[in-house]
């Protein structure tokens, strides 16, 4: 059996790659990404502890993830469609009104 | 307080209509008296006062049925504080039905009277919607006297006593914007506030004289008071009727606060006649009277009231002999009658003082309304030779006569043209005799009963007074006595000017007699003044009055009939009379000629000037008053409190200490300071803060990810 610090260790790579993305990259669709590449490694992390302490809610919090995520790409992608429909563009920087 | 079933209380229910009907009068007049004519404003002012008399009749007729039961009427609850229990009872016993009978009765006949006089006063003056005001007057003067002899209570005579004040004030301004002479000054209206202001001072000694017996005697109630007299010290009951003395010289124009009633003619002459001459002034010797238990206990008080009536019915009948105005001697002789009644109660002689009160209120109103037929005689006189005068050139005027705009103009003609006429002064008058006849006759009615010739009203009065000053006070019978004897000749110098002789101005030669609304009221009076004496003759069996007032009063002396002391009064007066033909009568004194008494020197000139009593008032109280209020107002309320502690300490004070000590240093320094130093900090803050919000995504998720790390990272290291 692969013991739980790999998983958590992929999980952290992971989660540090996401991270990463949605600091450094422009494009909001790569940023989209790089937060589904979070939840993702949040969800890998869960799933391993719950194996670990041989328990089902870790499980069932995961599908709730996935089920939250799937409705925020929705909710998302239609922002960025109306975004782009007004800017012609998805380049978060150009999204500064709210600039103090 | 309550009556026994068994007495029969007859009409006495109706006390208190005694004062409702005149305020009814006068309510009408004042809410519906702009839609009356002259005739019906006097008609429902007469009938009010007329509904009293005829309810004093029946009251008076109810004490007569019951012998002289002492009958109380309670209206209503008034004063009940602690052990002081005060009702608005109306007293009925044959001393209140004698002044109710009187008030009322003269009251009416003026009333009537004042219907006649005030539709030419009025006229003459200018002002016709005054007439509605003067009834009201008239009618609250009533009401108000009313209450004064009804009251059942030293308070509840007090109100009537305040009451009666008031009008008095009121109708001695009532034309308040001009003189006697209707030429535009204040001193109408300073005649009214003398009369005032001298009554204020006799009120308060009246007022000091109530403090003292509640806190002797611990009630107002007269039967409560009277009850009690030998129960508390001699010095007590000497300071209560000295103190209320004070408020009799004042309402009764007594020396030292007689000044008013002269000054006072300038009311109207019903007015006169009926407050200043034949009813109100009479109010304090009603007090006495009303007090005959306190005065009676104590006869240093006695003697001392007695004295001050001797002293000014003497000194008064000195002054009427030195005056022009017709009015003003008659004002002069109330006084001096005024003083015969205060002797008279002072002695203990109340039914003479009563007696006398009584006849005085007949002739004399008389003679004050017979004073004003002249009067208004003169004016139409005036008027007359006036319109004589200016008929060649204003013929167009001539059927307007009597109209006031024509009479506006003409007035004011004759104020372009020539000195003022003065109709109140004998020295204008003369041989009215002819031209105005029945005024004539009503005046010697007067004049005869007034100096005390047999039969007259005043002969039966004035000799009782002095029969009893025979018997108990010497000095006060002397004094009377020479006061009669000028009585009888200022009356006497009064009639043979006025009547006599040739006219000294054209207004007496055109004077015209008055009409029957005015000469009627008179008859009846003459026809009182004539056989009021029959009241109370010396007689065994006719003391009527004295029996009358027995029932009240309890300790009545009834004497017969002194030759001597009649003899004696009846001859000075009519030596007087005789004095005054051989200065006046035998030789008229021609116009323009002073009179003929001047030859005394400084002792006419001192009857002239009115011995300078109110000058010395001026100097020793008026002046010195008014310069000590100047000073007060001057000098300690405006420069020491105004300007020094109001405006330099504390004022000052407390502006240095808002500006400099407040202001400048809290206000300014400490408060605008944190104030400012926040709105810096805010702005400073704020201008610093607003970088962090850049508009990048990335940034925020960045610090979202530096919190989260923190966050985590002290949870995990804790």
């Amino acid at each position: 059996m692969v013991p739980v610090d790999y998983y958590i260790i992929l999980s952290a790579i992971l989660f540090t790659i996401g991270v990463l993305g949605v600091l450094i990259r422009r494009n909001a669709l790569i940023i989209f990404m790089s937060i589904e590449l979070m939840l993702n490694a949040a969800n890998l992390a869960i799933v391993a502890f719950s194996s670990v302490i041989q328990s089902f809610s870790g499980q069932i919090f995961v599908f709730f993830v996935i089920a939250v995520a799937a409705a925020e790409v929705a909710v998302g992608l239609a922002l960025i469609v109306e975004i782009f429909k007004s800017k012609h563009s998805i380049d978060v920087d150009q999204m500064s009104s709210l600039k103090g | 307080m309550h009556l026994s079933e068994t007495v029969n209380t007859g009409f006495l229910f109706l006390a208190p209509w005694l004062v409702f009907f005149p305020v009814i009068g006068l309510l009408i007049n004042i809410i519906f008296g702009h839609r009356f004519s002259e005739r019906v404003i006097g008609m429902v002012a007469s009938l009010a006062s007329g509904a009293a008399f005829v309810v004093s009749v029946l009251l008076a007729w109810s004490v007569s049925a019951s012998h002289g039961e002492v009958m109380r009427w309670r209206l209503a609850e008034w004063i009940h504080i602690g052990g002081l229990e005060l009702d608005w009872t109306f007293r009925v016993d044959s001393l209140s039905t004698t002044m109710m009978l009187v008030v009322s009765g003269v009251g009416t006949l003026i009333h009537i009277y004042a219907i006649g006089y005030m539709h030419e006063d009025v006229r003459f003056k200018n002002d016709v919607g005054r007439f509605r005001r003067f009834f009201v007057f008239l009618n609250l003067f009533i009401a108000a006297m009313m209450i004064l002899v009804s009251g059942d209570s030293y308070l509840m005579l007090f109100v009537g006593w305040e009451g009666v004040g008031l009008c008095s004030f009121l109708l001695i301004g009532f034309w308040y914007e001009m003189d006697t002479l209707a030429r535009s000054s204040w001193a109408n209206s300073n005649a009214a506030k003398k009369a005032f202001i001298a009554n204020r001072v006799g009120d308060f000694g009246f007022l000091i004289a109530g403090f003292i017996m509640f806190w002797a005697f611990g009630s107002f109630q007269f039967d409560d008071v009277f009850a009690k007299v030998h129960e508390v010290p001699e010095g007590v009951i000497v300071a209560i009727t000295l103190f209320m003395l004070v408020g009799v010289a004042g309402k009764s124009a007594q020396i030292p606060l007689y000044v008013w009633l002269p000054d006072a003619m300038a009311g109207p002459t019903p007015v006169s006649a009926l407050i200043h001459a034949a009813t109100m002034v009479t109010a304090g010797v009603y007090l006495v009277t009303r007090s005959a238990p306190l005065y009676s206990s104590v006869h240093e008080a006695q003697n001392i009231v007695a004295m001050v009536g001797a002293l000014t019915a003497l000194f008064a009948a000195t002054i009427a002999v030195g005056q022009y105005d017709i009015k003003k001697v008659l004002a002069y002789s109330t006084i001096s009658q005024l003083g015969f009644m205060v002797a008279a109660v002072g002695m203990g002689a109340y039914v003479a003082g009563m007696f006398h009160l009584i006849t005085h209120a007949f002739f004399k109103a008389l003679l004050f309304l017979s004073a004003g037929s002249v009067i208004l005689g003169l004016e139409r006189g005036h008027h007359h030779a006036e319109h004589a005068h200016h008929t060649g050139k204003q013929k167009f005027k001539k059927g307007k006569h009597g109209q006031n705009k024509s009479e506006v103009h003409e007035e004011h003609h004759e104020d372009e043209h020539h000195e003022v006429f003065d109709p109140g002064d004998m020295r204008n008058m003369g041989g009215l005799r002819k031209t105005m006849p029945v005024t004539f006759w009503l005046y010697m009615i007067g004049t005869l009963a007034l100096a005390g010739i047999f039969p007259f009203a005043g002969f039966w009065s004035k000799d009782e007074i002095l029969l009893d000053a025979s018997l108990h006070n010497q000095a006060v019978y002397w004094l009377l006595t020479v006061a009669a004897f000028f009585t009888a000749f200022y009356m006497g110098r009064q009639i043979w000017m006025v009547f006599f002789g040739g006219h000294r101005h054209e207004a007496a030669a055109h004077a015209e007699e008055s009409p029957k609304v005015i000469t009627i009221p008179l008859m009846v009076l003459a026809g009182l003044s004539v056989l009021g004496g029959a009241l109370n003759l010396p007689f065994e069996g006719y003391h009527n009055l004295g029996h009358w007032l027995e029932y009240t009063l309890h300790e009545v002396e009834s004497l017969p009939l002194n030759l001597g002391v009649a003899g004696i009064s009846t001859g000075l007066a009519l030596i007087a009379i005789l004095i005054s033909w051989f200065i006046y009568g035998r030789n008229p004194i021609q116009k323009g000629q002073k009179d003929p008494l001047t030859a005394l020197g400084f002792v006419f000139a001192g009857m002239e000037k009115k011995w300078l009593v109110d000058e010395l008032y001026q100097a020793i109280i008026i002046t010195p008053f008014a310069k000590l209020s100047e000073f007060l107002a001057n000098k300690v309320d405006w420069e020491i409190w105004h300007d020094f502690v109001h405006e330099r300490i504390i004022a000052g004070t407390y502006n240095w200490l808002s500006n400099v000590g407040l202001n400048e240093n809290v206000d300014q320094k400490w408060i605008d300071g944190l104030a400012n130093k926040l709105g810096t900090a805010t702005q400073w803050l704020s201008a610093n803060l607003r970088k962090v919000q850049n508009g990048f995504v990335r940034s925020y998720a960045l610090s979202v990810l530096l919190g989260v790390v923190l966050i985590v990272g002290y949870l995990i290291l804790k």
